[in-house]
């Protein structure tokens, strides 16, 4: 017993913990953001897997990899605000729009990828952000192990937390972008401009998104593989139901995520059925939302296109 | 675009009737390869290597095609087996429900299929030895580690990859029987993240030697493998390139030489309906040629391996396959 808890329960297993939330962490934020002013952004997955890929092109061109993340913002960014000119200009139905990104994502990344590279399925090797220890924090016993020796990335995804935190609930922008999402009728009568709003939202989601694909292919690892973003769009989107379209909660929740398959990993080694064990970070989802989260609240106008009266 | 692709195939194969009208003694052959496609370094490839090369040796007539999903395989078999050819090959499992419904409806076409087995009169069914093979890298890393403990990383567990993992295990504890085996599955073929994840898990626990037969996944296992300074080994083709000195062999499996013997024996008349397998003793399947890591794996080690080889050749090792 006191095995288990030792192997569910130590510093090596928060580490992983963090570095598998960190996608995630991008990602739910940026979807936050998005259905915060109203847009559903079903297309997440997709404009990770862009930003995934993106950040490989730019890396293996410019021979930064950071330059491949600022590429990955971009490509981001313009497949945000694709989804916004569908769904907020052309009223078009957001979850058709969202899924339509993310197939066009699948093909564009296959083609482009045999078209640079030469060769499907994989990239080759580009260069890639390592890892930093911080002089400090790195020798607190317990902490140090966890936080003191990781990516870049990863300390920039909690800083984007925050950052999302006083953004939506500090600021006016934030403010306005909370009535955009729950009222944009009676946003608009007070002079915001709910168009205006929603890009803004939906191309900085995109952008979120595209970061949290490039941290998995420039910084976690160093090469594109076709699909490898395997779902984590669609487990940010979860996450960010999970945490109530609060940045702090879509942190807890995706620790909790990243949580329950570090901890998957580990308890197969000790001859655990994998079957089961695979599917214990749904089951604990689904317990944890039934249970102890209540009722999921999404902003109100979310997923319907604001039509300008007059 | 899979009309407008499906265009352009129609216009290549009624171009190409026309001209190999001219050859009708020629054999021809039609390859539907896997959704992978070419470039993969790896499944792909090495069929097509196996098409060129009888091409060149053989002067078959050939035409492939590289489908984008799985929904189109039963479409692409169909176009070529219409098209008259004597030699429908498709690769990758993926292609067995298509096969099934296919190949029944033109008995006088010749199919086979890749790494499945689709039991019909018409179908050759290739599939490999992969326990074998495993058993052999399993040699290799029970003699490498230092630890004792070992890494298996797999992608789904599916009976296929299971072999992978039976056989290694095998392997290794034929060589040394101390050493412990850590098994883990990703459940996913193309999740390097998580591959990646799934090692470092292992080598935390003290695996020094990690093989994977996870595909897209299991470049995560070797990029774990190369930050972290433990070794890795790879799977289905040569991987040993892509971390030099991190991989210190890989399970190679000749998809090109299973393409090439069945269309050779298509056309020197001694095609066979039913499963063929390749395994150590045709060269089906084996170790990579240590080219990167002569300098990390000893000669004694790679004499092991060659011992390994011979013995189950002749019969005095005999692998257990998970699947029968």
């Amino acid at each position: 017993m006191w095995d288990l808890i030792g192997l569910l329960v130590n510093t090596t297993v928060f580490a992983a913990t963090l570095r598998m939330a960190t996608p995630l962490l991008f990602t739910a934020v940026g979807g936050l953001f998005s259905e915060r002013s109203g847009v559903v952004n079903i297309g997440l997955e997709g404009m990770m897997l862009i930003g995934a890929f993106t950040a490989v092109a730019v890396s293996y061109f410019t021979g930064s990899p950071w330059i491949g993340v600022l590429g990955a913002l971009a490509a981001g960014s313009l497949m945000g605000f694709l989804h916004g000119v569908a769904s907020i200009k052309y009223r078009a139905n957001q979850v058709v729009s969202g899924t339509a990104i993310n197939i066009f994502a699948g093909g564009l990344t296959v083609y482009l990828q045999r078209l640079i590279f030469k060769m499907a399925g994989v990239s080759e090797a580009v260069p890639r952000i390592v890892d930093v220890e911080l002089p400090i924090i790195s020798r607190i016993p317990w902490i140090g192990p966890v936080i003191g020796r990781q990516n870049p990335m990863v300390y920039l995804a909690l800083l984007t937390v925050f950052a999302a935190h006083i953004v939506i609930f500090k600021t006016v922008w934030g403010l306005r972008l909370r009535s955009v999402g729950e009222h944009p009728g009676a946003a608009d009568s007070v002079g915001i401009n709910v168009y205006k709003t929603r890009y803004i939202a939906v191309t900085l989601s995109g952008a979120l998104a595209g970061v949290g694909g490039a941290y998995l292919s420039v910084a976690h690892l160093s090469r594109f593989v076709e699909g490898m973003t395997a779902g984590r769009g669609f487990i940010a989107l979860a996450a960010m139901i999970f945490g109530k379209w609060n940045p702090i909660g879509a942190l807890g929740a995706c620790l909790f995520f990243g949580y329950a398959d570090a901890m998957q990993m580990r308890l197969q080694e000790i001859g655990i059925p994998t079957q089961f064990v695979q599917m214990m970070p749904y089951v604990l989802t689904m317990i944890a939302l039934i249970g102890f989260i209540g009722r999921a609240v999404a902003p109100k106008a979310s997923g319907q296109p604001y039509v300008k009266e007059g | 675009m899979a009309k407008r692709f499906s265009f352009l195939l129609v216009v290549a194969l009624v171009f190409s009737l026309l001209t190999g009208a001219a050859f009708a003694e020629q054999v021809r052959v039609g390859l539907v390869l896997s959704e992978g496609g070419l470039g993969d370094q790896s499944f792909n490839d090495a069929a097509f290597r196996g098409l060129l090369r009888a091409r060149d040796e053989l002067g078959i007539y050939f035409s492939y095609v590289e489908p984008f999903d799985i929904s189109e395989m039963e479409d692409h078999q169909r176009f070529f087996a219409d098209a008259g050819m004597d030699l429908v090959i498709a690769i990758g499992f993926t292609h067995e429900s298509a096969m099934y419904s296919v190949a029944p409806d033109y008995p006088d076409t010749k199919f086979a299929i890749v790494d499945t087995v689709v039991d019909l009169p018409n179908v050759a069914s290739l599939v490999f030895e992969e326990h074998e093979g495993s058993f052999l890298v399993g040699v290799v890393a029970g003699l490498m580690t230092k630890s004792n403990k070992i890494g298996f990383v797999g992608g789904m567990e599916v009976p296929l990859i299971r072999k992978f993992q039976v056989g290694f295990e095998e392997g290794v504890r034929y060589v040394n029987p101390n050493a412990e085996v850590f098994v883990g599955y990703v459940g996913d073929f193309n999740d390097p993240g998580r591959g990646k994840e799934m090692a470092i898990s292992q080598y935390e626990r003290g695996a020094d030697v990690v093989y994977h037969a996870a595909g897209g996944t299991g470049l995560g296992v070797i990029e774990a493998a190369a930050d972290n300074g433990f070794y890795a080994i790879g799977v289905d083709s040569d991987q040993d390139h892509l971390a030099p000195g991190t991989v210190l062999t890989s399970m190679v499996k000749r998809v090109d030489l299973a393409v090439f013997e069945t269309i050779k024996d298509v056309v020197e008349g001694k095609f066979a309906a039913g499963v063929r397998s390749f395994g150590v003793v045709d060269g089906g399947v084996g170790t990579s040629e240590f080219n990167f890591t002569k300098h990390i794996v000893p000669e004694s080690v790679r004499q092991k391996v060659e011992e390994a080889r011979q013995k189950i050749i002749s019969g005095e090792i005999v692998v257990t396959d998970p699947t029968k």
